[in-house]
């Protein structure tokens, strides 16, 4: 085991997965001589070469768009896309030709691109620099979409993306960027919990809190601050947004019959619905409440000194489970 | 001032600023800098294109038939443009690989394209009609100018692993105004891709004019992109087929890319949908009709001492051949299963898409005759209403 932060285990799993593959290829703006503007690709033009770690032109529909061609050539390319905010201008080759190709192709053409990107708030950023555009993304047929929430699984979870034939949105929390925690670099990806596999982090028996990305750390400590006040939270790391591990849901709900569904994206379509709907299908008698989601409002991402007013934090997310729980809550005495 | 007032000056189409070596009329036009590269072109080479050209406007004028009598849900035309097709893809080599638009049906025949293959999307059955890997031949691309990048790509990864191969991206004058077309201009020429941007410009975009698009001859955009840039004329096939060498000779070279304007015409409407008389005169018609590709190419070979009258007529059967087949060929192409309808979406196991199959599959089987489910309603139907641009 060695003592990595998030943004180094995501490192060392592309060096190795460079290593492992030589039509592995990264692209991306800033990779290459800066590493990545979170120096996620530190070290590795260095130790790969221009030709595997690829400084691209400032463009993201192109990077996009020429990882297609190499991927009809056969290679396997990780696009880091710089910032949540910029995915847009590539927006199209992502959902009319990396999603569809499989499809449009009747199986004779692979995209196992992965498409990184650092996503979510709390950093104190410009804007266009702090969002949470993964449900588009979990609309599209065709796409994986992931997150990875620590360490141990950012360096897993990447090389499984990697070696996947699927293109997979892989989202990074960056506010843990920076987090520490144990990895072991000599596990085999073979005894790895696949990649669609959620994770309970936190087992308990009141209410089911699922959520993905730098929230589960949040989810987390409100289980432990839950706990305090006698309330025993289940918490799951969704890991995979698309397709969702409902088996590993469901089993959960069908214990406590409560379910809290938190995520920083808005509400609308979300996520969260998703899931919401699609466990009150799957086990609704077992249901002894509607739903709760704690979301980000469905507005424009803040300025920094308002984005505390937005992100769903350890109280915002204890007050859903008070909803979840039927305990007096913020909206107490409210008709939904 | 509107588009076509741009062109008042005739700077878009003006013949003399482009490479021609053969003139509407048929004469040799000799020019010190292309024809070394179609030297070995003799009488019975040029035949074979005019061959080439002749059945491929037939098959198309069968599509467009085979639409009109319902068995097509949509068909875009080539028609005019067999010049620019012919001549550019009988350059490549089997190894190279060509990204493109919807209207190559010319490029799809120089590829081995069967005619089956070549129908079965326009018949609404399957998501594409032939393996890209077999044809050196992608799915043909309906969002404008996306596969610029795919090919540049593309182009990019046989640059790294040492290949002489090249790949070409067939677009229109429409897609120069796309972002994905600047950017892999961008691209291939930061690279040195190996990659051809064979421009059509056959003068329309469904109904809006070259002149919408650019205020000059398109060719003239490569230079800001750092690449030359080659404006033949289009209805030639000859100087189409010696400005594709040149360019496939700089990228196998390591040159890099080369951008080529072919100025030509699309004869018919856009697509099998639309209505041409909305947006233009006969008397354009009639002017292009004056530079057709074919005509040039008999008088050409006429004048070299060859009986025409017999080979028009061996290539008049063998078209109608070709195009009976197509007719034949129709019919042949399956319909789909309606549990298809879930193939391919991923190439693993999704256990998302697996729960809908099982679904839909329970709610067909409680049909006992499945002409009789609304997965059987006839895709050429549905689709007559769609249309690509």
């Amino acid at each position: 085991m060695t003592t990595l932060t998030l943004a180094k285990a995501l490192n060392a799993g592309l060096r190795r997965a460079l290593a492992g593959d030589d039509k592995v290829v990264l692209m991306g703006e800033d990779i290459g001589t800066l590493g990545g503007v979170f120096r996620v690709t530190d070290g590795l033009k260095a130790e790969f070469g221009a030709h595997r770690v690829v400084d691209t032109p400032l463009s993201e529909a192109g990077i996009l768009g020429t990882a297609v061609g190499l991927a009809y050539r056969g290679f396997r390319p990780v696009v880091e896309i710089q910032f949540d905010g910029f995915i847009y201008p590539g927006f199209d080759q992502i959902v009319a030709q990396v999603a569809k190709l499989h499809y449009r192709s009747r199986g004779n053409v692979r995209m196992p691109l992965t498409i990184r990107v650092p996503f979510g708030g709390g950093i104190g950023a410009a804007e266009h620099h702090s969002e949470s555009p993964e449900a588009y993304f979990a609309h599209t047929a065709g796409l994986r979409v992931v997150a990875c929430s620590d360490p141990a699984d950012a360096y897993v979870m990447i090389q499984q993306a990697i070696a996947g034939d699927d293109p997979v949105l892989f989202f990074e929390p960056k506010r843990r960027y920076h987090v520490r925690g144990d990895v072991d670099e000599t596990a085999s990806l073979a005894d790895a919990r696949p990649l669609g596999v959620a994770s309970l982090v936190a087992s308990g028996s009141d209410v089911t809190l699922v959520t993905y990305g730098a929230l589960v750390q949040t989810a987390r400590d409100a289980a432990i601050a839950a706990a305090e006040d006698g309330v025993s939270i289940e918490v799951i790391d969704l890991r995979s947004l698309a397709p969702v591990d409902y088996p590993t849901v469901e089993a959960s709900v069908r214990r406590t019959g409560r379910l809290v569904i938190a995520h920083e994206a808005g509400q609308q379509g979300g996520v969260g619905a998703e899931l919401a709907a699609s466990i009150t299908e799957r086990c609704f008698e077992f249901l002894e409440a509607a739903p709760v989601r704690v979301t980000g409002h469905d507005i424009p991402y803040p300025p920094a000194k308002l984005e505390r007013h937005h992100l769903p934090d350890l109280d915002r997310i204890l007050d859903g489970v008070d909803r979840a729980l039927g305990r007096p809550n913020s909206l107490s005495g409210v008709e939904a | 001032m509107t588009p076509s007032d741009r062109d008042a000056t005739g700077l878009l189409t003006r013949p003399d600023q482009f490479v021609q070596l053969v003139t509407p009329g048929g004469e040799r036009r000799h020019d010190a800098e292309y024809d070394p590269w179609v030297a070995d072109v003799d009488s019975t080479a040029l035949g074979r294109l005019y061959r080439d050209m002749a059945i491929v406007r037939r098959l198309d004028t069968e599509a467009t038939a085979l639409q009109r009598q319902g068995e097509l849900g949509l068909w875009p035309p080539l028609a005019g443009q067999e010049a620019a097709q012919i001549g550019s893809a009988r350059a490549l080599r089997d190894d190279d690989f060509v990204f493109t638009s919807y209207r190559e049906h010319g490029v799809a025949w120089c590829r081995g394209v069967g005619p089956a293959e070549l129908l079965t999307v326009w018949r609404g059955s399957a998501a594409s009609g032939w393996n890209p890997y077999e044809r050196g031949m992608a799915v043909p691309q309906i969002i404008i100018g996306a596969q610029a990048l795919h090919a540049t790509g593309y182009a990019m990864g046989l640059a790294w692993e040492g290949s002489d191969a090249a790949s070409v991206a067939y677009f229109g004058d429409g897609a120069t105004s796309e972002g994905d077309v600047n950017e892999a201009l961008v691209f291939a020429a930061s690279f040195d891709a190996p990659v051809v941007f064979f421009c059509q410009n056959n003068q329309w975009a469904i109904s809006e004019p070259v002149g919408l698009q650019s205020k000059q001859p398109l060719a003239r955009r490569a230079d800001g992109f750092g690449m030359p840039g080659i404006r033949v004329d289009g209805n030639d096939v000859l100087a189409v087929l010696a400005a594709t060498r040149v360019a496939l000779d700089r990228a196998r070279r390591g040159g890099g890319p080369t951008f080529i304007e072919a100025v030509t015409y699309r004869i018919g409407p856009h697509t099998t949908a639309d209505d041409p008389k909305r947006y233009r005169t006969d008397d354009e018609l009639v002017e292009w009709g004056t530079r057709d590709p074919l005509t040039r190419v008999l008088a050409l070979l006429a004048a070299s001492g060859v009986d025409t009258d017999a080979l028009e007529g061996e290539v008049a059967d063998e078209a109608g051949r070709a195009a009976a087949e197509l007719r034949t060929a129709v019919t042949t192409i399956p319909d789909p299963e309606p549990m298809s309808v879930f193939d391919h979406v991923y190439a693993e196991p999704n256990s998302h898409l697996a729960r809908q199959r099982d679904h839909y599959a329970r709610y067909l089987a409680m049909f006992d005759d499945a002409d009789q489910t609304p997965a059987s309603t006839s895709a050429a139907a549905t689709q007559a209403e769609g249309g690509a641009r």
